[in-house]
């Protein structure tokens, strides 16, 4: 076992040069103004953004119930089929992944718009004028439609262990369908579900180009925030700094809640 | 005139878009256009005319290589038939490679700038931005002794506002900011369009605006009689208030977006720079742009050489050679924008010459238009919190505390899941 904790240095290298310093230089720059003397207003400063952390959680947070009501049973339904079929439909649920990810976003753009697809057919009906693009609603449907096999494959990777024998007992012994599913499957599953939100709501909540395209710039995320201090027009690298320590520091509370429901030590069965 | 096709202008914009998209996106876009400079113009035969071989055949064998950073679709690239690949052209002739990416905002080329780890050796920025860079001294002063072509820059365009003696910058092109509209929706004479079209309610949700606040201060300062130069607070709040009326009837803030949404019909009403409305005109001929009588923002983008330039001598070549007269005809006339080259001024066609959207006459450029110039940082900065405060102005009256609150709870939902399962362990050991 020894020997092979040296493979481990290259990544400890790594972990330390691109994680760590780079935190270490976030939190720097949040405590510092343009002379580098200490100071707490960029942190005082960000209570004035409350209102989009506000959206951005809220807006974030319903994404990722939505990924995650898509994609359970969906998760659940693959992991039953017959292993060759699985790995057909794990492809599908894989292949928009493959093209890039504005281009992706970029099309909703198109279906969405106000002369869009979705417009366009509902106009043969008489239906016209739906906004659907630069509103809440097709922000979060941008987020769901981009993180949505970020909730599949962890479920579903946790699922597939889930042996047939145990919900057969489960069958055998009485047990409803609804009992079936909340007394055997969701307990079964919640490392799976835990691992999906993270994957989903992180991302969620600090994203900025699924707002800036859907959203119309009107709808604004703390991403949009972040990026205005670093590359747009604002440019206070240390107000950026602030509020991206900010944000982590909830994301960190949330996270660690989140694990609280992750039965590490328990066994529950 | 002669413009870009709408194939290329489509993936002009796809490419902006993508430029937007903050770092990691730029970076690739940024990457995949470096190989631009490696095409040849053979398409063109024509043989160029330069007045001084001598000048430009100086380092043919030294093998440089210079970095230039333009704005994207700014310069001719021979992409259409009978266009000049300028930059090919230029390695043709003076055996200097040239390293060319672009950027979709004044903004990115300074944050990139600011934050080092590139190193550029002609950069096109506009007015405001040149004057906020000699500033904080990030350009370095120009020998124009090295610029023989500077002579053919029009008279009015010299020692501008921005950069005084003109130690800086060497003028690329100008314009004038406008209101391009959707004439199949908006039946009114040119006359009677002004900016308050942008805040009228009858369009609500047809219109865009810019997702900038410089430009977007700039129209209701106008709209105010006020100075798009002005750095009152009282003013700008003003200003901000004027913005934030107009929130509810705008479709998106958008930049480069501007060109998709305006051609496809997606909306009827967007502020934008006369070249780019004139491309945009040439997509869609239900289009029409209008400079609002009212006054408006006459822009330069100027090339400068920034410190840190590693090749000075050849990026004062490159800035002469986009200074020769065929040179700048063929970049002009690619880019619609409008030229403040005397020569290349002469070679264009006369209803472009005296077309009232590119070249508007000199009293009105004299009575209406102003320059921008940089403003001081405590201004900047209120108009930048105005500016975010506007855009997130929805849930305005959220209270300060909410998310303090939040974590507070958080931390105690923490706990107390942590201590009901210190409990729930000590019963099973029992």
């Amino acid at each position: 076992m020894k020997s092979l904790r040296a493979f481990a240095y290259p990544y400890l290298v790594w972990m330390v040069v691109f994680i760590a310093v780079p935190l270490l230089m976030v939190v720097y720059f949040a405590f510092t103004d343009e002379n580098g003397a200490f100071t707490l207003d960029h942190i005082a400063n960000v209570g004035q953004y409350t209102n989009i952390f506000v959206r951005s959680i809220w807006l974030a947070i319903i994404a990722t119930v939505i990924c995650l009501i898509i994609a359970y049973p969906l998760a659940f339904l693959l992991s039953r089929m017959k292993k060759h079929h699985q790995g057909t439909m794990l492809m599908i649920v894989m292949l928009p992944m493959w093209m890039n990810f504005l281009l992706r976003t970029r099309a909703w753009v198109t279906i969405l718009g106000n002369t869009g697809v979705i417009n366009t057919i509902l106009g043969f009906f008489g239906i016209d004028g739906v906004k659907m693009i630069n509103t809440e609603g097709a922000v979060v449907l941008g987020m769901v439609y981009n993180y949505l096999p970020y909730m599949i494959l962890p479920l579903y990777s946790v699922m597939v262990k889930i042996d047939k024998s145990v919900l057969e007992a489960a069958d055998d012994l009485g047990c409803s369908f609804w009992g079936t599913l909340f007394r055997v499957v969701v307990p079964l599953s919640v490392p799976g579900i835990t691992s999906g939100i993270t994957m989903v709501f992180v991302p969620a909540i600090s994203t900025f180009i699924i707002s800036r395209m859907l959203g119309g710039g009107s709808n604004l995320l703390i991403g949009d925030l972040i990026e205005m201090q670093f590359l747009g027009n604002a440019y206070n690298p240390h107000l950026g700094a602030g509020i991206s320590l900010v944000l982590m520091v909830i994301i960190l509370l949330i996270m660690t809640i989140m694990n609280q429901f992750d039965p590490d030590d328990q066994v529950l069965i | 005139m002669r413009c870009k096709s709408f194939f290329e202008a489509l993936t002009a914009s796809a490419l902006s878009v993508s430029l937007l998209c903050g770092c990691g996106a730029a970076d690739s876009a940024d990457g995949s256009e470096t190989a631009e400079s490696s095409e040849t113009g053979e398409a063109y035969e024509q043989t160029l005319t330069v007045e001084d071989m001598d000048y430009y055949t100086r380092f043919k064998d030294d093998g440089l290589s210079i970095n230039v950073y333009n704005w994207g679709e700014y310069i001719s690239t021979g992409a259409d038939e009978g266009t000049l690949n300028v930059n090919a052209e230029f390695t043709k002739l003076t055996g200097i490679k040239v390293n060319y990416t672009t950027y979709a905002a004044n903004e990115d080329l300074y944050s990139k700038l600011k934050n080092g780890g590139a190193s550029y050796d002609v950069i096109i920025p506009s007015d405001y931005m040149i004057s906020k860079m000699i500033k904080e001294e990030m350009v370095q002063p120009i020998d124009l002794d090295n610029i023989p072509n500077f002579k053919y820059i029009m008279e009015n365009f010299r020692n501008p506002a921005y950069d005084p003696e003109n130690l800086y910058s060497v003028p690329y092109t100008w314009g004038t900011v406008g209101i391009i509209y959707n004439t199949t929706q908006i039946d009114l004479p040119e006359e009677e369009i002004d900016w308050d079209i942008l805040w009228n309610e009858d369009y609500t949700d047809q219109i865009l605006m810019f997702d900038n606040p410089r430009d977007a201060f700039a129209i209701a300062e106008i709209m105010q009689g006020f100075s798009i130069n002005t750095e009152d607070p009282d003013q700008l709040v003003i200003a901000a208030n004027r913005l934030k009326e107009q929130k509810s009837v705008v479709q998106a803030y958008v930049m480069d977006e501007i060109f998709d949404k305006m051609s496809s019909g997606d909306a009827w009403l967007a502020p934008y720079y006369a070249g780019d409305a004139l491309t945009i005109l040439e997509e869609n001929e239900d289009l029409a742009f209008v400079v609002p009588k009212s006054g408006t923002n006459l822009f330069v983008d100027a090339m400068c050489i920034p410190v840190g330039a590693k090749q000075k001598e050849a990026a004062e070549m490159y800035i002469n050679f986009m200074c020769e007269p065929d040179i700048a005809y063929a970049n002009i006339d690619y880019i619609c924008y409008s030229t403040p080259h005397s020569a290349a001024f002469e070679m264009l066609d006369e209803d472009v010459q005296t077309d009232p959207v590119s070249y508007p006459s000199d009293e009105y450029l004299e009575a209406n238009t102003t320059v921008f110039v940089n403003l001081s940082d405590e201004a900047n900065r209120q108009m930048q919190t105005l500016w975010t405060e506007m855009k997130s102005a929805e849930a305005e009256n959220t209270n300060r505390w909410i998310v303090p609150v939040f974590l507070i709870l958080c931390v105690a939902a923490m706990i107390g899941i942590l201590i009901r399962r210190h409990i729930r362990n000590k019963k099973d050991i029992f």
